[in-house]
């Protein structure tokens, strides 16, 4: 185990409305063994001893699974590792004298609480749009009386491994949520027990992502190459080829009111 | 006072089914005008509010994390169990009951485990109908997998990725009754206070973690569905947000806390690596089912695992435990591998690891399906110690993981507190003194999806709906104190930060009151948590102000709670003069080193009343009655 000398620029912000600027943060002896996380519990630690405001960010589980953490490290979120979300990135990935440039996740839809802290609430009412099967607790059949294809449940369980984490939105020059919301309606969509709700679920969702203000996909993939849980680009073509059998759908046949709804 | 566990009579096999059927009913019109607040959105408040927001109830639900899909459920790994005997190999409702109360070393409620078995079934058809993508098998079938402590194949899994399915299922169930308007949600919003009115619970004093502001909220009937109190170790499996304050805040205000001394220790977990650490990091138990535990017959060896031959290899659980092997319960394989340690056979940093080793498994399944089978936790291994689980050994120690005990429940799931509800790992009540693996989702799940839908309506009968609004002096009394608990915290202005203070607690109670505890350690740590909860009001520095958003001030609500809550923790240990399940009393062994309960005297849970003074609290007994089991001496070998 060796120790690092770093050198921080950190996003400083105070509330969601006051102006932002870079902090220099000098990052001495951090154990290589230590997460990105921890580096930032260090440099905290250092902070407040000197009577200083700590540096605000998002975390919770620490080990890449409740999509808390938010970080964008070096112009890329999560930071340089492949398929590493912030809190699972360990120091020993950096070495000696580099400086790190350390930023919220960036998009109109996430505005910004505090320092490296977003709000990525406008996901939340994504899913309320139509993220969901509508069935009662209670009511259901045996588990197995519905036999579902192994590679058909992979592929959902695929798509259902997206930790809502937002990198795809900060990573894309557009902020679009297509990744994200790809992943959701196409695990429900490919799964015999979502399909009733289908063409509801579809229009609801990526209309609800349009009102929230993400924007539009232009088919660069930076979101696949940042998510940290490698979801693939192609539940964004299945989205949108839902999305296209939905809207004919829809104007064919009309959906009532049903379609609207979650905000 | 004696405690009434509303155990309904009749035989075993038939007491939740008469119970539904004796329980009250509402109308759904006036169903309506009942408020239930949430607290919590792991498995237990994201089932529970979405299946009363579906009976017509009026749902408020909170949590602290900035979405309802992150609580900690979301981080459980392994699998759910449920008596689904899809495999025909033997298992039943009452195969499942029985291990359930035996793995808990007898120190659970029949009536309750019973009915979790029987409900188990449901969880899984409910799941699956979500939408949640379960393991199959080519035939389509769902795959089970075994897990620790059990014989029989009844774990359901999705990857390594059980509790997160499972919570997106129930958030999506959250989620769909958010958007018909029968929940209203309230995230990054913390519980600080219960309010109770004339005896009974009326709601809740919040802080919205973004303003800063706090607010009243008024139900007729509270759920506590906020998870486990693992965190008083400070370094534990859990996530950095757990905590105490809202079952805690709940004692103070009259709740009994019950057996605070049953907390787990789970065996597999990546070791201590120096001390920056903020957390540890659990290897999922299901790696049991291929890897072997070994540590070096030779005390000090520091050779490379690959240089030690066979022969100087202790494969411990298997010697120990034969029949079981390296699938025996977490306590006993957690102080196996402490013994290992404790006698100068650890190995990796400060010798406090033993190994976990797939060699002998990848060579006869190949590495492929071993990949398959844990691809995502060797990775995870990979990049927190740098090393490659397919090359060598895992290098593995216990750790803090759950915590058996909790606020006191009845059948119906409430408190002592009229009108208090407590569910998932914030009550005590079904894993006596200690909890199987894949059984805490199984839990939540049961608590919120099965059990509380049926037995609220007790309760509610007996209030008329909204007769209390936060208009009455108990919330503006309740709101002043908790002002002026932030305003004391932020002026004192002391020279250390909260983290440090968690910190040592941590190694405090770990050290005393961790896998072994004596009564000369507790009496120990029961005078150093006084000395350091007054350093902590006296000395605490939080930077910030308490009108806006400051982690610092959360944790530090936290820590102080925590503070308080060691002290209970150390005393129940201390006065259950036994071992039993997670609570090990080294005075308490057979020669053997196995856990010596003592059924005569301690065949009770402990659930202690708060009385204004820490050190004093009021112990109430709930006597355990078995008229289904046997009580026997767990034997795993
Ligand atoms: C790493 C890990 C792996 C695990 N693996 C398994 C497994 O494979 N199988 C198994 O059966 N069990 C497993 N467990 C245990 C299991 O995950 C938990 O016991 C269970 O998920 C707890 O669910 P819960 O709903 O009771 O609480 P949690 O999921 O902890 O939810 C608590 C909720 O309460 C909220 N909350 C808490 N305090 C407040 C407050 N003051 N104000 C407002 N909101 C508050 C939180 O925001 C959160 O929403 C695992 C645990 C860990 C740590
Ligand atoms: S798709 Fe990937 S990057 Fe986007 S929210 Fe999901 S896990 Fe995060
Ligand atoms: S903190 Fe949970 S994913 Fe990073």
């Amino acid at each position: 185990m060796s120790n690092l000398n770093l050198q921080l620029k950190v996003w400083r912000q105070s509330s969601a409305n006051a102006k932002g600027t870079f902090q220099e943060i000098e990052a001495r002896d951090i154990p290589d063994h230590a997460s990105f996380l921890e580096m930032m519990d260090i440099v905290n630690e250092r902070m407040i001893a000197k009577g200083e405001e700590p540096v605000a960010f998002d975390h919770d589980c620490r080990e890449g699974i409740c999509g808390m953490c938010s970080m964008v490290i070096n112009g890329v979120p999560h930071g340089p590792e492949k398929a590493t979300t912030t809190c699972q990135l360990h120091m020993r990935k950096f070495k000696t004298g580099d400086t790190i440039w350390v930023e919220p996740f960036r998009a109109r839809a996430f505005p910004v609480v505090k320092d490296l802290v977003v709000d990525r609430s406008a996901f939340d009412r994504i899913q309320q749009a139509g993220g969901f099967v509508t069935v009662r607790t209670g009511a259901p059949q045996d588990a197995n009386a519905l036999p579902i294809g192994k590679d058909v449940a992979d592929a959902a369980m695929d798509a259902a491994a997206c930790i809502g984490c937002g990198a795809c939105v900060a990573a894309c020059k557009n902020a679009s949520a297509m990744l994200y919301v790809g992943a959701k309606a196409g695990q429900l969509n490919s799964l015999p027990q979502g399909q009733p709700e289908k063409t509801r679920r579809t229009l609801g969702m990526v209309r609800q992502m349009d009102k929230e203000g993400f924007g539009n996909c232009t088919n660069q993939y930076e979101c696949e190459a940042s998510c940290p849980k490698e979801i693939k680009r192609n539940w964004i073509g299945k989205l949108n080829r839902d999305y296209a059998v939905s809207a004919a759908v829809e104007a064919v046949v009309g959906l009532g009111n049903a379609s609207s709804g979650g905000d | 006072m004696p405690l009434d566990s509303k155990i309904p009579s009749g035989p075993l096999a038939d007491k939740w089914s008469k119970h539904k059927q004796d329980s009250k009913l509402i109308n759904p019109k006036n169903k309506r005008k009942f408020t239930v607040i949430v607290v919590g959105s792991g498995l237990a408040g994201s089932a529970a509010a979405a299946s009363l927001a579906e009976l017509g109830y009026k749902v408020k639900c909170f949590c602290f994390q900035d979405s309802p899909r992150r609580a900690h459920s979301i981080a459980a790994q392994g699998g759910i169990n449920a008596a689904k005997n899809y495999q025909n190999d033997g298992d039943s409702t009452y195969r499942l009951f029985y291990d359930t109360i035996k793995g808990g070393d007898f120190r659970a409620r029949e009536g309750n485990v019973y009915r979790l078995a029987e409900v188990s079934a449901n969880i899984i058809d409910q799941c699956v109908a979500q939408g949640v993508p379960f393991a199959r098998e080519y035939g389509g079938m769902l795959a089970n997998r075994s897990f620790g402590g059990a014989q029989v194949s009844r774990t359901f899994y999705a990857r390594g990725q059980t509790g997160q399915q499972l919570l997106l299922g129930a958030y999506s169930a959250l989620n769909k009754e958010i958007a018909n308007g029968g929940v209203q949600m309230y995230s990054r919003c913390e519980m600080l206070e219960l309010v109770t009115v004339d005896g009974h619970t009326k709601g809740i004093i919040t802080r919205d973690l973004v303003t800063g502001k706090v607010e009243a909220h008024a139900g007729d009937t509270v759920l506590l569905c906020t998870g486990g109190y693992g965190n008083v170790f400070y370094l534990s499996t859990n996530a950095m947000g757990c905590n105490v304050t809202a079952t805690w805040r709940a004692h103070k205000k009259g709740a009994f806390f019950a057996n605070p001394c049953y907390t787990q220790i789970h065996p597999t977990c990546i070791p201590v690596s120096g001390d920056y650490q903020s957390k540890l990091t659990l290897m999922s138990e299901s790696l049991r089912n291929d890897g072997r535990v070994w540590a070096p017959k030779k005390q000090g060896d520091t050779r490379h695992p690959k240089d030690i031959p066979e022969d100087e290899r202790d494969y411990y659980l298997e010697r120990k435990y034969p029949s079981f092997g390296n699938l025996a319960p977490r306590d006993i394989s957690s102080r196996a591998a402490k013994e290992a340690c404790d006698d100068g056979r650890g190995v990796g940093p400060g010798g406090r690891g033993v190994y976990l080793d797939f060699a002998e498994a990848i060579q006869q399944f190949g590495e492929n399906t071993i990949r398959e089978r844990y691809g995502n936790l060797f990775d995870m291994y990979e990049r927190i110690t740098g090393e490659s689980a397919y090359k060598q050994p895992m290098r593995i120690y216990p750790a803090v993981h759950y915590t058996m005990g909790g606020l006191w429940v009845d059948y119906n799931l409430m408190s002592n507190l009229p009108g208090l509800h407590v569910l998932g790992e914030a009550n005590f009540s079904d894993h006596g003194a200690n909890r199987l693996g894949a059984s805490a989702l199984m839990q939540g799940l049961a608590d919120g999806y099965f059990v509380i839908p049926t037995t609220i309506a007790n309760y509610l009968v007996t209030q008329k709906p909204g007769s209390i609004t936060t208009d009455h002096p108990e919330f503006k009394k309740a709101l002043e104190d908790i002002k002026a608990k932030t305003n004391r915290l932020l002026s004192i202005k002391g020279k250390r930060s909260v983290d440090s203070f968690h910190r040592e607690l941590g190694l405090l109670v770990w050290d005393k009151c961790g896998m072994a505890r004596t009564r000369e350690g507790l009496t120990e740590a029961l005078e150093k948590i006084p000395a350091l909860r007054d350093e902590f009001w006296n000395n605490v520095t939080i930077p910030g102000s308490g009108d806006a958003f400051n982690q610092e001030l959360e944790k530090a609500g936290r820590v102080a709670d925590f503070l308080e809550f060691a002290e209970l923790l150390c005393i129940d240990a201390r006065h259950r003069e036994e071992s039993c399940g997670g609570h090990f009393r080294s005075e308490y062994q057979y020669e053997d080193g196995e856990a010596k309960r003592d059924d005569e005297n301690f065949t009770y849970a402990a659930a202690w009343g708060y009385t204004g003074d820490f050190a004093q609290p009021e112990l109430n007994k709930e006597e355990l009655k078995f008229e289904e089991v046997h009580l026997a001496v767990r034997s795993y070998k």
